[in-house]
């Protein structure tokens, strides 16, 4: 039962062979055996998913069913859930229970799927190897001691072990795409503007979106039919029509125009992993694609740029964690000072605090022409990159990550090393394009995965693509041992 | 040595939405603490900022009254600080793209004049929560109930150089914003707001001085006094040899004295950046033309309207036109009494002396428009004398009675003014006073006769309790005793 995809899934509800309230009490049954060994669940929530799977299948009797009614699936921790603690894997948020859901999850709730619970990920989604959650580090379920990615970790773990059909995530550099990769699993992060970003904990506002996580690119495309919304609650959120994304998963791609770009094949890039993306771009050109080479000549400024905006952005999102009205507080602060900087100092991790500071650093005066202002400059450069790419191709594809799957605490040591994780995945956040990652095969009995990245607003064009890839091989259904 | 004094302003408005700037919440004043903030106005995590129109139409139509160029795009900016009233640890305000650009305010001075003030911008942000610091036993209270309510501050060029200026720019903003009906007004509750720039230069130089900051001044007579105050303080430290240390202070209207807030050196950098959960608002000239229909008669119109229409003098015109509400109330009592020079003498003299006396607003007077419109109409036809007519005034402010045909009646204060009946009052008062009757005869000097005509007044008032028109009496009077 957990090796089916949501569509079985939902096709099995509808004919009545199996009920929300089995289905969700067998994903339950396998979290709490397994999960020990993954760490990809920071809650687990029992019993309202019972309530909710007993609801779904009434609801479905009731002849009032969607395609998600009775689905289990799991939030990344970072989604706002009314009444479930929300902790953003920190211990400043460790006990916090919001009054509110977010837009997402609400779009869920109202679709009638079961939440099972909340996934781990990097602590306020800083990382790219899941390892600095204030409440343990997350491992791949391909191999003991490694990685899934980062910072959407537990929610690709979770789906690779099969804990899930379905999990959401977010993406600000990185952080659906490479661990969907280094997990095997299929990710997507959509346009910027595309998923309200209402009740989603902020890491980098001008860069945050949140997105799904599912083993085909059917189910991502399901998925985004729920959480694509406009909401006005969220400024940044766009009023465009959301269009069925499974309606055109079928559509032939003779004639697709594949971009390479050069930069993204150049440097750092493990051999293997190389090869292993290019017979998936062989893949296409028998589904009749034709591949060029193109450029994104500012490819290269991408990751300085992402890591002043990013922490820049950060240092005042995480402002609001003060000790005063949620959240954390120090034991007995002396004066206000000593609240603030002791509630700050031991509710966040190294790797957060080391991003307020960067960020802090950067918008001071006297720096911040030098620092975010050129920065931003460079944004608006890989933006235009990527306008003029598209003007040429219809898809550009990639590796995701140049390695695979790495080893727990190898990376965490060194800052640097790890944020060039994210080489080839910032500048999509950067830009605000949307952008998959679909397993592509296998290096040393590690997935590798193929970034497909897309024009503003060409998801469904994305899904398509990446669909047909899974209508002709089938790396997408190996799974772990 | 003779010193000029500079003077620049920062105000900031409290705009009169019905919800906060970027929130559902109400922004209505008094609730119990924390009952108006909702997940936003706490800053509660993932939760964003949804800009209020009706916010950014109110900062519109003040850019459109003070001539203001209109920026088609502007930008909210994070002003990052840490405040335990501050929720976000950023205040959301405008640095570089305001809302409003340069523009323009004339200020009507005493001796007659006008004077031009420059207005730099004004921009649109949020206001802080309160911070209370008595009650909570060495701890400090919270309540975000202010929090998120839209401001506009508005800062002057420092194109002022006296208290009197300074003040009478602060008046005339405040007549203009309560005018547009974008602001209450109430300084009491904090709705404006005053921060004074004040420095000091030796007569005639061109170099600007050293500057200090004196904030958050809520009342007209506080803003005077800081204002003095400074200046005095910044003379003595020159005169003395010493230096201006450019620095906030907070002067304390009880005592009367200032002190040292923070100096430059110790001001925070507040790290302003564009805020990413906004974008620019970017106004269609739709938008800018629809809060230009909206505006409504500002004061400098209302003020030769009143000359005009009422034919008020100059004084009178300017006392009663700039304060939109008082400018309203006099326009109810002419409706209803017809004579507006009357009616100016009264709103300006009874009523402001009672209301300032009980030291009540113009709203919460007693007597309404229309019941002194009433008043006016039975004194402008002789009914009522102008004893008469304070005694009915009274009346209706104490609230024993609401109409003033009934005070009247029931009170017995109509007027004789029936000839016949005053000449033989007139008479018998004669015939009873035959020594002053000489005496008057005999006077030739005309204040003196005056005088003597005074001393037969009493008694025909009490001859006729009080209710004979006393105009009559003079003239019958006269006719008797000269004729």
């Amino acid at each position: 039962m957990h090796n089916k995809s949501v569509a079985e899934l939902s096709r099995e509800l509808e004919s009545g062979s199996v009920s929300s309230v089995e289905l969700t009490t067998h994903f339950l049954q396998r979290i709490h055996e397994l999960d020990g060994h993954f760490n990809s669940f920071i809650t687990v929530s029992d019993e309202s998913a019972l309530a909710a799977a007993a609801e779904a299948d009434a609801r479905r009797r009731r002849g009032e069913a969607t395609p998600w009614t009775g689905i289990p699936l799991a939030h990344k921790d970072i989604f706002c859930t009314r009444g479930t603690r929300t902790t953003a894997a920190s211990r400043m948020l460790a006990d916090f229970v919001p009054p509110y859901d977010a837009t997402v999850v609400a779009n869920f709730n109202k679709a009638g799927a079961v939440c099972l619970g909340k996934t781990n990920m990097d602590e306020f989604a800083m990382g790219s190897s899941s390892e600095s959650s204030y409440f343990g580090a997350v491992t791949n379920p391909w191999g003991e001691k490694r990685v899934p990615g980062g910072s959407s970790g537990g929610s690709a773990a979770a789906v690779a072990a099969r804990l899930t059909p379905a999990a959401t995530a977010t993406d600000t550099g990185g952080s659906i795409r490479q661990p969907a990769a280094l997990c095997g699993i299929t990710g997507l992060k959509s346009t910027y503007g595309r998923i309200s970003r209402h009740g989603v904990i902020a890491f980098a506002s001008s860069l945050d979106q949140g997105g799904t996580m599912a083993l085909t690119a059917e189910d991502n495309a399901m998925m985004l039919n729920v959480m694509a919304s406009h909401d006005r609650q969220d400024s940044t959120s766009t009023d465009r029509a959301v269009p069925d994304y499974t309606a055109t998963l079928n559509e032939p791609l003779k004639g697709l125009r594949i971009g390479l770009p050069r930069e993204y094949f150049a440097q750092q890039l493990n051999a293997d992993m190389e090869q292993r993306v290019r017979e998936a771009i062989a893949e296409y050109e028998k589904l009749g694609a034709t591949v060029q080479e193109v450029s994104l000549p500012h490819a290269s400024l991408a990751i300085a740029a992402y890591y002043i905006i990013a922490p820049a952005e950060a240092s005042t999102n995480l402002s609001r964690f003060d000790g005063v009205r949620y959240g954390y507080r120090c034991e007995e602060p002396k004066d206000l000072m000593d609240l603030y900087q002791r509630t700050r100092a031991e509710g966040f991790g190294d790797e957060v605090k080391r991003r307020i500071m960067i960020g802090t650093y950067a918008l001071s005066a006297g720096y911040f022409d030098a620092y975010y202002l050129k920065a931003q400059k460079v944004r608006r450069l890989i933006q235009q990159d990527f306008i003029d790419a598209f003007k040429q191709v219809d898809v550009l594809m990639s590796p995701v990550s140049p390695t695979p799957a790495f080893i727990q605490g190898e990376k965490t040591q060194d800052p640097v090393t790890m944020y060039l994780e994210d080489i080839f995945t910032v500048a999509v956040n950067l830009a605000g394009i949307p952008a998959m990652s679909v397993p592509a095969g296998f290096v040393d009995g590690l997935p590798v995965g193929l970034q497909i990245l897309g024009d503003y607003f060409s998801e469904a064009r994305l899904l398509n693509v990446a669909h047909q890839l899974q209508q002709a091989t089938d790396w997408h259904l190996h799974q772990p041992e | 040595m003779q010193w000029d004094v500079v003077i620049g302003l920062e105000i900031h408005v409290q705009l009169a939405t019905q919800t906060k700037i970027f929130s559902g919440s109400s922004t209505a004043y008094g609730a119990a603490p924390n009952t108006q903030a909702s997940a936003v106005d706490l800053a509660m995590p993932g939760t964003l900022p949804v800009l209020n129109e009706q916010a950014v139409r109110y900062a519109v139509m003040f850019g459109l009254a003070i001539d203001a160029e209109i920026n088609r795009r502007s930008v909210f900016d994070r002003k990052n600080y840490f405040y335990p009233d501050l929720p976000k640890g950023y205040q959301t305000t405008q640095l570089d793209h305001p809302v409003v650009g340069a523009g323009h305010l004339d200020v009507d001075l005493a001796d007659g004049t006008s004077k031009r003030v420059r207005i730099h911008h004004a921009h649109l942000e949020e206001d802080a929560g309160k911070s209370l610091h008595e009650d909570f036993h060495g701890m400090t209270g919270i309540d975000l109930n202010r929090a998120g309510t839209p401001l506009i501050e508005v800062v002057t060029e420092p194109d002022m150089n006296s208290a009197e200026e300074a003040v009478g720019f602060a008046r005339k903003l405040h007549s203009l914003v309560t005018s547009l009906g974008i602001c209450d007004g109430d300084m009491s509750q904090g709705s404006l707001r005053f921060d004074v720039n004040i420095s000091l230069k030796p007569k005639g130089s061109t170099v600007l001085g050293t500057r200090t900051e004196t904030k958050n001044l809520n009342s007209f007579r506080f803003m005077e006094q800081a204002i003095a105050h400074e200046v005095e303080r910044q003379m003595d430290l020159l005169e003395d040899g010493g230096r201006i240390v450019q620095e906030t202070r907070l002067y304390n209207g009880d005592t009367g004295e200032s002190r040292s807030m923070r100096s430059k050196e110790e001001a925070n950098d507040y790290r302003y950046f564009p805020c990413p959960d906004l974008l620019p608002v970017v106004l269609s000239e739709e938008f800018i033309e629809d809060a230009r229909q909206r505006l409504p008669e500002l004061p400098d119109a209302r003020k030769a309207r009143f000359v005009e229409q009422y034919g008020l003098n100059d004084y009178d015109a300017s006392q009663l036109s700039t304060d939109a509400r008082l400018a309203s109330y006099f326009e109810e009592v002419v409706r209803r009494g017809k004579d507006a020079k009357l009616s100016a003498n009264w709103v300006q003299g009874e009523l402001s002396a009672r209301l300032n006396a009980d030291e009540k607003s113009i709203q919460e007077s007693p007597v309404s428009g229309s019941q002194l419109g009433d008043l006016i109409v039975r004194v402008a036809d002789n009914t009522l004398s102008s004893a008469g007519a304070r005694k009915v005034f009274d009346a209706l402010w104490s609230g024993t009675h609401q109409d003033v045909d009934t005070i009247i009646a029931d009170q017995g204060l109509k007027q004789v003014s029936d000839t016949g009946a005053l000449e033989q009052m007139v008479d018998e008062v004669l015939a009873n006073l035959p020594d002053q009757v000489t005496q008057y005869r005999a006077e030739t000097d005309a204040n003196k006769r005056k005088r003597l005509l005074g001393g037969f007044m009493g008694p025909l008032m009490k001859a006729s309790k009080g209710q004979g028109n006393p105009k009559l009496f003079t003239e019958i009077l006269r006719s008797k005793l000269e004729g």
